[in-house]
């Protein structure tokens, strides 16, 4: 399908997102400040909703603000608040040595891919959704729907996998962060 | 674009023309005003009755009543200087007061006030939007609104906000977990997402509402996780006068206040109207047989319901003492979590058949009775002299360890 069968309102909405999307994407690793980051990872993740909303996936968008931007974010800034690294550091400092260069090989090699991938197809595809073979996905209640009973029944593997991983990463965690609490030598009395 | 408006309302199903953009504009125009007016009063409406409750007159000198004292500390806000705080992050610090201002707008837009008019052809429903995700969008923008509070506390670039800023991240991540729980159950009692078929649904009588259908249990979950996520008393220790001045707001002023001030109120009025909306029917009551006048009854009946959940709120404020910020995570999370998950699955149960429905309460109420065992048991395991915190005159992290983490840059 070429891009000429596109309405103008489509390309204008898609056009938007992918602004939204690449503008917070650069500031989240080009801003100095951490919670500016943060920030800018808000705009990224309300222009991939707005993607989703124009690929009639009006849930995934849904779901998309609820759970990454109002609560996976805020968990961020709840870590850089609480840790007080809030303020801006040098981006001159590499941690790793020459990691400068393994991240520079790491873009070639994604970009080379994403590119080798699109030149066996064309650049746009005008599918709507790849899981239902290109036919749009229902709007409102058949969407929910939809993507219900995809993920209880085509999917049911990869969705159990994924809870299985996600408590075990939680029981994980508990179990490293806590522990019994003892009097340590440099907390005595003032 | 046009096929996902229609497929929830009506008023687009002929494609978007003149007159119905005109009927849009007029819709957000009025609930705008509406909601406008509803605050002043709101906020006057506070101060009288909480004067009332404690004996003292209150606001007394600006019109009858004291009605127009919103108007006059309003023009005195906007009066006053802007200041900017030296250590502020300036741009974070002016974006903030919007991200708390919007959400409260986007939400009340989702409310409906009434039925659904017919003029010139077209089904007009009494509310500003019914999107397709009608509840889920209301979700997102109460967890959209923590980062106004989140950010005007990191942003003022003083001890106290940032202090009422984590506390805020904190709070409203806790219970919106129970928040969203109680209301995927009236979405699967409802089979739907939209605002209007929730009120739909509940519209066949007094037995039909969600508060009654559900079992009281939801209600009394969403209503509490509801008013933490307002940050209105009980749960206010985000702005607790007594230990942090005046919270995530102190170090603003003139008209940025106004906003924090005036969207704190828009937000009690905007949920006491959802509340309305998932549980007690919205608009629906009963409709006296007056010719041309029946569509003013659903909207008295839901601005009757409306108030007696805003004076709910006063009432809550000027009786109940604050909580503690241990008390309220464990309410959260070890009660009101628990309890909402539980009931969930039992109005699924009870769904599909009588016979799952017993099954699953009897599988939850084990699942409780272990949970609480569990509770017990890591309660009385943190009792005991090492593992309670230090008071007074002795940091739980020493001195020196928290100035590594805060100034250690170089």
């Amino acid at each position: 399908m070429s891009a000429v069968a596109y309405a103008v309102p489509s390309i204008l909405i898609f056009a938007t997102a992918a602004v939204l999307i690449l503008v917070g994407a650069i500031g989240v690793i080009s801003l100095k400040n951490p919670v500016h980051s943060a920030l800018s990872l808000i705009m990224t993740l309300f222009g991939v909703a707005i993607a989703f909303v124009a690929q009639s996936a009006d849930f995934l968008a849904a779901v998309q603000i609820i759970v990454y931007a109002g609560a996976i974010v805020v968990l961020f800034l709840f870590v850089i608040m609480f840790l007080g690294v809030d303020r801006r550091q040098h981006a001159n400092v590499e941690p790793l040595v020459g990691q400068r260069a393994f991240a520079g090989v790491g873009v070639v090699i994604t970009v080379a891919g994403i590119v080798a991938l699109m030149a066996k197809a064309h650049w746009v595809t005008g599918a709507m959704s790849v899981s239902t073979n290109g036919v749009a996905l229902a709007t409102g209640q058949g969407n929910v729907k939809q993507l219900g009973s995809a993920v209880f029944t085509t999917y049911l593997f990869a969705f159990e996998a994924t809870a299985a991983l996600l408590v075990i990463a939680v029981v994980g965690a508990v179990l490293l962060a806590r522990r019994e609490r003892t009097l340590q030598s440099d907390e005595v009395e003032v | 674009m046009t096929s996902l408006l229609a497929s929830s309302d009506p008023l687009f199903a002929h494609g978007v023309t003149g007159v119905v953009i005109l009927i849009v504009l007029i819709k957000v125009l009025v609930g705008f005003g509406a909601l406008m007016g509803a605050v002043t009063i709101m906020i006057w409406f506070e101060r009288k009755a909480i004067s009332d409750m404690q004996s003292r007159i209150g606001p007394q000198r600006w019109g009858p009543f004291g009605i127009l004292q919103t108007m006059a500390d309003g023009l005195k806000l906007i009066a006053k200087e802007d200041l900017v705080p030296a250590e502020a992050d300036r741009f974070v610090f002016k974006l903030a007061p919007y991200l708390v201002l919007i959400p409260a707008l986007v939400t009340f837009a989702l409310v409906p006030i009434g039925g659904t008019l017919h003029i010139a052809g077209h089904a007009v429903q009494l509310q500003m939007a019914n999107p397709p995700m009608g509840i889920l969008l209301m979700l997102a923008m109460s967890g959209i609104s923590v980062y106004g509070v989140m950010l005007a506390g990191w942003s003022s670039g003083s001890k106290y906000p940032l202090l009422s800023s984590v506390r805020a991240s904190a709070q409203m991540i806790s219970y919106e977990a129970a928040l969203g729980m109680t209301i995927v159950t009236i979405i699967l009692a409802t089979g739907s997402l939209t605002t209007h078929s929730i009120v739909d649904v509940q519209g066949g009588g007094i037995w039909h509402w969600n508060i009654i259908r559900l079992g009281i249990v939801p209600f009394v979950v969403f209503l509490i996780s509801i008013t933490a996520e307002l940050n209105r008393p009980p749960f206010d220790v985000v702005e607790a006068e007594s230990e942090l001045v005046g919270g995530f707001h102190t170090e603003y002023s003139s008209i940025r206040f106004g906003i924090f001030f005036l969207a704190e109120f828009m937000n009690t009025i905007t949920m006491s109207a959802i509340i309305v909306t998932l549980f007690l029917g919205g608009p629906a009551g009963w409709i006296p047989n007056v010719a041309h006048l029946k569509w003013v009854f659903p909207i008295i009946w839901f601005l009757l319901k409306t108030t007696g959940f805003a004076f709910a709120y006063v009432w809550f404020r000027a009786a109940l003492p604050r909580f503690r910020y241990d008390q309220l995570m464990d309410l959260g999370w070890k009660r009101l979590i628990p309890l909402s998950l539980g009931w969930m699955l039992i109005v699924a149960g009870f769904l599909i058949a009588p016979a799952w429905g017993f099954l699953m309460a009897s599988l939850v109420l084990l699942s409780w009775i272990l949970l609480s065992r569990a509770f017990m048991l890591g309660q009385s395991r943190e009792t005991g002299v090492e593992a309670v915190l230090p008071t007074i005159g002795q940091r739980p992290i020493p001195g020196t360890v928290i100035r590594r983490f805060t100034d250690g840059e170089s």
